[in-house]
């Protein structure tokens, strides 16, 4: 049998479960980003910090994202625009779900690539009219998957990662957000 | 053997109306009891399977009416008290099942007081509802059921849809249930599973006993004019949100699904010409995400989300944070003397079937028989089976 390497270290990420089944409390993280405004619709956003495992930790670089908005937004286009981050979010987790459980199914991925559409009417934040929500329509993601499986093997991975997925629940179920001044 | 009301009490007592067991009759035997009547293809009601259960107690020493208060340990024994009598006992036997309450999700409390809620458990049949629309949240066969029946009284029903198993009813001319049995599926032990933790919770697959065999999953549902949401995850607000993932609860489904025929077919060496396989599950191109629960479009909310086990009268620090019993195999190993029958994938698959409890009590009881001819406990608990 010839070794499956897609590069994720599934036995820790084992380990992990079995443990923190056991241990709720260390299993508590707290994801943060600070943002601050630099002009017009144009912010800056940096994630460095976040805590987990019962202490404050950091990513090994800090990472900055620019948020602003398209020309035809009338905006100097500094940035993609925030709702396109969530895109972001969502193929980063579902790829990885992706690798992680045909890392766990013996599955030898050679390529995982992904197209992820979000459907807007603008017509919400615009204010333009009161029955079209702000958010996503609805979002369409597309996987193409060059594997040693079968393509119902292919299938259940796709679906097995958004099952497991902290973004794809995240946007498919409602979150309780409080936004406060200090 | 003690008994809270009358044999089959559950079944006489606590059950819907239109109940009929998910497997045919020909399975639906007890040890020296098998089914000699002249429908072995169809399935029981309710009220037949008391019978059942009623013929198979004659030979045993029930003492109904007993309602078991507590049960704790007392040295090496067992002190149990009943709305009867108090009984020392070397070993006990926990047999009441894994459905004694219904399980409701706390969204229930949330839910504007004008809209009725009823629950599987107290649910009896469509009369007992308010006129207008339904919304049942659940898609086991509990839920997909009750949704066909309530859509076949004329309401307009709802169908709030997380993971669930979807089976056809028959497969290349046997019940789906014949091919669990023969293949060896039913028989696959507690022990010899890669996630026991995920079959114990497993929901009961989306099955109905009806004379035609037909299949009752989500399309047919669909087709009835059931409307299918996603997994109720809030209210806010009066509203009810639904999840925007019933999609992909529906792919995982229709893929495993897929894969256990796979397992029939290999099983019985018939090649892959798949004949009769399901078509994939019609989801919405979108669904509904929400709705208004004041607007008065639903009246009802039937909740099919399950049951749990009630041990508020075991004196025995032996149930989990969850609320289930800590045991291996029956074998209730932090409290000698203790076992269990009749929990979900208990030793097998088919321990919560009919015919799965003969297999189960028997190695139960030969270790419990060990237990009391004061023999050493065996050392891993691995009981004697074939």
């Amino acid at each position: 049998m010839t070794t499956i390497d897609n590069g994720v270290n599934v036995q820790a990420l084992l380990e992990a479960r079995e443990v923190l089944a056991g241990a709720p409390e260390a299993a508590q993280f707290t994801w943060k980003a600070s943002s601050k405004w630099t002009n017009g619709v144009h912010s800056e956003t940096t994630i460095q910090n976040f805590f987990g495992l019962g202490e404050e930790r950091s990513h090994k670089t800090e990472a900055v994202f620019d948020a602003d908005h398209p020309e035809v937004f009338a905006a100097p286009d500094n940035g993609i625009t925030p709702i396109e981050y969530l895109l972001v979010g969502l193929a980063g987790c579902l790829t990885a779900g992706v690798a992680s459980v045909a890392q766990n199914r013996g599955i030898q991925l050679r390529s995982v690539e992904s197209t992820v559409e979000g459907n807007h009417d603008i017509r919400g934040i615009l204010g333009a009219d009161s029955d079209v929500r702000n958010g996503f329509n609805d979002i369409k993601v597309t996987f193409k998957i060059d594997a040693d499986a079968s393509k119902q093997d292919i299938e259940a991975l796709v679906a097995q990662s958004q099952k497991r997925s902290a973004v794809f629940d995240a946007l498919t179920n409602p979150t309780e957000v409080s936004v406060e001044v200090a | 053997m003690l008994e809270r009301g009358e044999v089959g009490n559950s079944w006489r007592h606590e059950r819907w109306d239109s109940l009929r067991l998910l497997t045919p009759n020909w399975q639906s035997r007890l040890p020296g009891l098998a089914y000699d009547g002249p429908d072995p293809d169809e399935y029981m009601a309710a009220e037949e399977v008391a019978g059942l259960i009623t013929r198979f107690a004659a030979k045993a020493p029930v003492r109904a009416g007993t309602n078991v208060t507590s049960v704790r340990r007392d040295g090496d024994d067992y002190h149990v008290v009943t709305n009867q009598s108090e009984i020392r006992s070397r070993a006990v036997v926990i047999a009441s099942g894994a459905c004694n309450a219904p399980a409701v999700p706390t969204v229930a409390s949330a839910l504007p007081p004008d809209v009725e809620q009823v629950t599987a458990f107290d649910y009896r049949n469509p009369g007992q509802l308010p006129d207008g629309g339904v919304l049942v949240v659940g898609a086991s066969a509990t839920g997909v059921q009750l949704a066909a029946e309530l859509s076949e009284s004329g309401r307009s029903v709802m169908l709030s849809v997380g993971e669930h198993v979807r089976l056809p009813r028959t497969y290349r001319g046997r019940d789906v249930l014949w091919w669990m049995d023969a293949s060896g599926v039913w028989d696959q032990r507690y022990d010899e599973l890669d996630d026991l933790h995920r079959a114990r919770r497993l929901p009961s697959p989306q099955l109905v006993g009806t004379r035609d065999r037909a299949t009752l999953d989500l399309n047919a549902l669909t087709a009835m004019g059931v409307e299918l949401v996603g997994r109720w995850a809030a209210v806010r607000d009066g509203r009810a949100l639904f999840s925007g993932g019933l999609r992909n609860v529906c792919s995982l489904a229709d893929l495993k699904m897929e894969r256990l025929l796979d397992t029939f077919d290999e099983w019985a060496g018939t090649g892959n010409d798949a004949p009769g396989r399901l078509p994939s599950t019609e989801v919405p191109r979108s669904t509904r995400l929400e709705l208004d629960l004041r607007r008065g479009e639903i009246r009802s909310v039937l909740w099919a989300t399950g049951y749990q086990a009630d041990y508020r009268w075991l004196d025995v620090p032996v149930v989990d944070a969850k609320g289930n019993l800590s045991h291996n195999g029956g074998v209730v190993v932090d409290s000698p003397g203790l076992y269990a029958l009749c929990l979900p994938v208990l030793r097998r698959r088919k321990s919560t079937f009919i015919c799965g409890i003969e297999d189960d009590a028997r190695d139960v009881i030969d270790h419990l028989s060990t237990y009391l001819a004061g023999e050493s406990r065996a050392p891993d608990y691995a009981l004697a089976h074939d």
